[in-house]
């Protein structure tokens, strides 16, 4: 049966000042296009008052002006844009290659993973680096993508205490997800790598390496190719 | 170009302006003063643009030199001011020669103290705004907090010298709160009524972990809910999580763009500057109002803020 477009979304007020839309109850792909196509045609064409948009697994936080918006005029205009999502096409999405050092002080949480899940560094490694990811979303801090999904054989429980703060560029697991730190920032996931990519530009054209979307594949590299990149 | 040279920068001070909203797809949450009546209170007394960059100082002020001379506002806490000793009053406009020293010291009530400085501090703009943001080490000066000898750049003065004061009856409605009140967080219909009470009754202390990302907050327990993992999504300014714990944390503006506990409530906007006031062990309380009524009170302190008798000449 054809479904309408907005028959599996649903709105629940987050504060004063913001709306979450529900696109689902588990995480899939699905749902990730469809968060995804309201992403794009509210960037296309904002609604006056919305200040700021927040993607996730399966809900988009909208957050806006209250002083020329309140939740039932957004929930009204948002599902006039729910109706277009159907005819709404997404580009092919963005192939990145993420050069990663896998193990030694890259990755100090390698031989425990591998010890914890029963199999070698050299399968943990093929496993992590033969899967394409999708690009979640964005969250956490600047420029940090919540990739999926890791192969089943990798899933690992996050660290029991998370670590005060993290390398910048430390590619790391945690449940069914993987991702790479992009600033020192504390962290709970399971470092099994880095990469020597900048995730994060600085500066007046700072820009995220990865967006929303995106597909991420990690190729392995040698320590002295790391250090060659990096000098880059 | 005048400057401000940073003798000794105090705790940890910072430049800040209204932040950078709308950056949220690339995981970045838009930061900006944390106590945002206070920082405009202070810009409007200097003649500035309510968004014009200044340094917020937290819990203890630093000490400053104006080689050019200047025009300036202290707004927000005391931090007992003096100027080459004598002391100075914040919610005024000061001058300042050049052959003068601005010193600050230990707050004398709350966490925040803006120097708000005519022609706004000078940096380089990121993602079209002056504003720290200190976990990714990103804007502001250098993405940090301001060092001894640092020297930053003030735009050019707009406007003479007059003496202004921001109206103590004006400025009573808009002073910080140890009661926040909150309206509904998306999960809140998660928790049993147990953990509502909990939250409601209680009194709960803010500790010394706490910053500009967050605030953690002890005091009792808030029973847990029984609905299982949730699903990490956006979450809002002035969110207030409960993790596995149950002390609560409230997300504050430098926060984590997504999360994956549950809300159990959120901070309504018109009390979102009162969290800047905050600082360690001060004691806090909740109080449920409806969306509602959250709307109101923010439009009546805007009010405020637009009234013409807000500044005294």
């Amino acid at each position: 049966m054809p479904r309408s477009a907005d028959d599996v979304t649903w709105f629940q007020p987050a504060s004063d000042q913001s709306l979450l839309a529900y696109f689902g109850r588990e995480i899939g792909l699905d749902t990730h296009q469809r968060i995804i196509k309201l992403l794009r045609l509210l960037e296309r064409e904002p609604i006056a008052g919305v200040r700021d948009l927040h993607p996730a697994y399966c809900s988009l936080l909208i957050n806006f002006d209250m002083l020329k918006l309140d939740h039932d005029e957004l929930e009204a205009t948002l599902h006039s844009y729910l109706e277009r999502l159907e005819e709404e096409s997404l580009p092919e999405p963005r192939q990145v290659e993420i050069p990663v050092c896998y193990g030694g002080d890259f990755g100090p949480d390698l031989n425990d993973v591998c010890a914890t899940l029963g199999i070698t560094p050299a399968q943990a490694i093929e496993l992590h680096s033969s899967v394409a990811y999708v690009v979640y979303f964005l969250g956490f801090v600047p420029g940090f993508a919540y990739l999926g999904e890791l192969p089943k054989s990798l899933a690992i429980p996050r660290l029991p205490s998370p670590r005060r703060s993290v390398p910048p560029g430390s590619v790391a697991i945690a449940g069914n997800q993987t991702g790479v730190y992009p600033f020192a920032t504390p962290g709970g996931w399971r470092l099994i790598g880095r990469t020597p990519l900048e995730m994060f530009a600085s500066g007046e054209n700072a820009a995220s390496l990865l967006s929303i979307g995106d597909h991420v594949q990690f190729v392995p590299v040698s320590p002295e190719h790391f250090a060659d990149l990096k000098n880059k | 170009m005048s400057t401000i040279k940073i003798q000794s920068p105090g705790l940890f001070t910072t430049v800040q302006d209204l932040g950078r909203p709308g950056f949220g797809p690339m995981g970045l949450s838009p930061s900006g003063a944390a106590d945002s009546i206070a920082f405009r209170l202070g810009n409007r007394l200097v003649d500035n643009d309510d968004g014009a960059a200044a340094l917020e100082m937290t819990l203890i002020g630093g000490t400053f030199s104006f080689p050019e001379g200047s025009i300036v506002a202290l707004a927000g806490s005391d931090f007992g001011a003096s100027l080459d000793d004598h002391p100075v009053a914040p919610w005024i406009s000061l001058k300042i020669n050049p052959s003068q020293t601005l010193r600050l010291g230990p707050t004398r009530s709350g966490a925040r103290c803006y120097l708000c400085i005519q022609g706004g501090i000078k940096v380089n703009s990121f993602l079209g705004s002056a504003s720290t943001h200190i976990l990714s080490g990103l804007g502001g000066f250098e993405g940090r907090a301001l060092r001894k000898g640092d020297v930053l750049s003030i735009g050019p003065a707009t406007a003479t010298f007059r003496e202004r004061r921001i109206s103590s009856q004006r400025l009573q409605h808009l002073s910080a709160r140890k009661v926040l009140r909150v309206t509904s967080g998306p999960q809140s219909d998660w928790f049993p009524e147990s953990s509502h009470e909990a939250f409601y009754k209680n009194t709960y202390r803010v500790t010394e972990d706490s910053n500009r990302m967050g605030l953690r907050l002890e005091g009792a327990a808030i029973p847990p809910h029984s609905r299982g993992q949730m699903i990490t999504e956006g979450v809002s300014l002035g969110a207030i999580q409960v993790p596995d714990g149950g002390e609560p944390i409230i997300l504050f503006v430098e926060q984590q763009t997504t999360g994956g506990y549950p809300k159990i409530a959120n901070v309504i906007s018109a009390d979102l500057p009162s969290i800047g006031q905050l600082r360690p062990r001060d004691e806090i309380r909740f109080e449920q109002v409806d969306v509602k009524t959250a709307r109101a009170l923010f439009k009546e302190q805007e009010k405020i803020l637009a009234s013409e008798d807000l500044i005294e000449e």
